[in-house]
């Protein structure tokens, strides 16, 4: 019988991790794309911090994930808004046309 | 109940900022009296971290919130070019069209963001400075909302930080997994230099930090923020996000992680080596002012990396200095960008200041200086500041690092030296105007004279930063 432990959990939040990171090195298309890749990554952190929290026996890491919680959706509103603003500029959020700063 | 007299500088910031907002709300039109309401906040705001540099070593909250004196200098060094940032870009949001009521309140969350994360002695209370700084900063990159450079430049600032900070929490995670701690001294007693786990967890840490600091393989958002974002912005950038970042690169070297130098010295070492190089020849080839300054700070961070990466007080206390000075030296350098100003309009190409010397006998001069003091020309104030992170560097008996870094000084010199020369003998033009805010005067006034004079009396800098010992 297979028990499932700490490390399971780990290789699943570094798996989580790993797809939102390459995501943004990835993406050509949508700037959305890139947001929700940053979503992956702060939630693959929260996967690590509770599995910790649970395995030590300590309960900062679940308030500390309660933290993070707030801050990516904090996060989310303002990245959403700077796309918006950026999309009424240029009239495209594809990233590869994002390109006018450069030198 | 906890000691609360020494957070009071934190306590009245968030205060202002919640009265300033309300404020702002109710009454129509206010945003020039919010401005000034603001630079007068910082000013009280100053006086109370002053009156407060007498505690020494108090720790509060279960040990999460330290108050010594790395992180009340550190304060002052924030809060004081913060009052100057005001001082000097009241005219330019005015002729920008970007002075809303929101621009000093977001400058004074993320001032906020920074003494919070100046003061952590915890993970999350890191953590929480650390975004409410950067979420204003993305704010306040992209202020200027209807022109296409800003947002692009809010847009990748916003990527590439969140990227970072992803990144950086995924350290945090791991050093609490393996440590079982959030604390940063529990954290050193509970860590040995076995741990794989605690090592990766010091990468990430340090990538997602060098991220803030702009250090080379991770600068490559500097460039682009500081020339997309309205040029009150790019000052702000260039200096107070530089000193909070250089603050938490030293308490989490030197506290949590001090144990461990043997894994993280070669890291450290590498990123200034990089920075170094990089930001002397990326330099060359550029044609904005913005943009130039903005490599040129690449590789000014790298000098100051140098000093953390010798590992004694002597090299962290080389390394305040000479991020104490390079904020001067920034703030004037921006001060002048300030006054190319011609029918509304501000210039940042280096073109624009051909022949400026015939129109502008002045400003040219204090250029000069500016810019040889950049250079780290003696005997300006930017040749001690190299002075005192190579010494400690070779202290060490780091050659190869203090080579590494002299080398670089000198290719450096050749761009600061070609504006120098457009400065002085390239064909002039039109004259500049030359009605400015009185605030920009001082502040241009105050720094140059700090540059020029600071060899007379170097040991009033030196004497302050010596009493800051962490190790």
């Amino acid at each position: 019988m297979l028990s499932i432990g700490l490390g399971h959990y780990l290789t699943l939040a570094a798996i989580i991790f790993t797809i939102g990171v390459v995501g943004i090195f990835l993406n050509r298309k949508n700037v959305i794309v890139i947001l929700m890749s940053i979503e992956l990554i702060l939630l693959s952190v929260n996967i690590n911090l509770v599995s910790f929290s649970i395995f030590i026996n300590d309960l900062s890491g679940q308030v500390f994930t309660l933290f993070i919680l707030t801050v990516a959706a904090a996060e989310a509103a303002i990245g959403l808004a700077i796309i918006v603003i950026y999309y009424r500029n240029s009239g495209t959020i594809r990233v590869e046309e994002i390109d006018s700063l450069k030198g | 109940m906890e000691n609360l007299e020494i957070i009071l500088p934190e306590i009245f910031l968030s205060l202002t900022i919640m009265f300033l907002l309300l404020f702002g709300v109710f009454k129509k039109n206010s945003s020039k009296l919010i401005y000034n309401l603001t630079t007068i906040s910082l000013i009280i705001l100053f006086a109370l971290l002053l009156n407060l540099y007498q505690v020494s070593d108090l720790s509060i909250f279960n040990n999460s919130y330290k108050i010594d004196s790395l992180a009340t200098f550190m304060k002052l060094l924030t809060i004081g070019s913060g009052i100057f940032v005001m001082l000097t870009s009241s005219r330019y949001i005015e002729i920008n069209n970007i002075n809303k009521m929101e621009y000093p309140i977001l400058i004074l969350s993320s001032i906020l963001g920074m003494m919070v994360m100046i003061s952590s002695n915890d993970l999350i209370v890191f953590y929480m400075g650390l975004e409410l700084q950067s979420l204003a900063l993305y704010v306040l990159a992209s202020f200027n909302r209807e022109n296409l450079l800003s947002t692009e430049s809010g847009l990748k600032y916003f990527v590439l930080s969140a990227l970072s900070s992803g990144l950086l929490l995924y350290g945090c995670s791991l050093i609490y997994g393996f440590s079982g701690s959030t604390n940063f001294n529990t954290i050193l007693e509970n860590s040995s230099s076995g741990q794989y786990g605690i090592t990766f967890g010091i990468v990430f840490i340090l990538v997602g930090l060098a991220f803030k600091i702009s250090a080379v393989p991770f600068h490559m958002w500097a460039p682009d923020v500081y020339q997309g974002s309205p040029t009150s912005v790019t000052t702000f950038f260039a200096v107070l996000p530089k000193i909070a970042a250089l603050s938490v690169f030293i308490r989490f070297l030197y506290v949590p992680f001090a144990e461990m130098d043997d894994q993280w010295q070669m890291i450290i070492i590498f990123l200034s080596i990089a920075s170094m190089i990089f930001g002397a020849v990326a330099a060359i080839g550029q044609k904005n002012l913005k943009r130039l300054i903005a490599y040129s700070s690449i590789g000014h961070m790298g000098y100051s990396l140098t000093g953390l990466a010798a590992g004694t007080n002597q090299g962290i206390q080389g390394s305040i200095s000479y991020i104490a000075i390079y904020l001067v030296m920034n703030l004037a350098f921006f001060s002048c960008m300030f006054m190319l100003r011609r029918n509304n309009e501000y210039y940042e190409s280096i073109e624009d200041l051909s022949g400026l010397s015939k129109n502008h006998p002045l400003l040219s001069f204090s250029l000069l200086i500016i810019l040889f003091s950049l250079a780290g020309i003696p005997p300006l104030a930017g040749f001690f500041a190299k002075f005192y992170v190579f010494m400690a560097v070779i202290e060490q008996k780091m050659y190869f690092l203090a080579i590494v870094g002299l080398l670089s000084t000198v290719i450096a010199a050749f761009y600061y030296l070609r504006i120098i020369k457009i400065i002085y003998f390239d064909k002039e033009k039109e004259k500049f105007e030359t009605d400015h805010h009185l605030g920009l005067k001082f502040t241009l006034a105050v720094s140059t004279i700090f540059i020029l004079a600071y060899f007379i009396y170097p040991s009033g800098l030196t004497e302050i930063v010596s009493k800051i010992n962490i190790i």
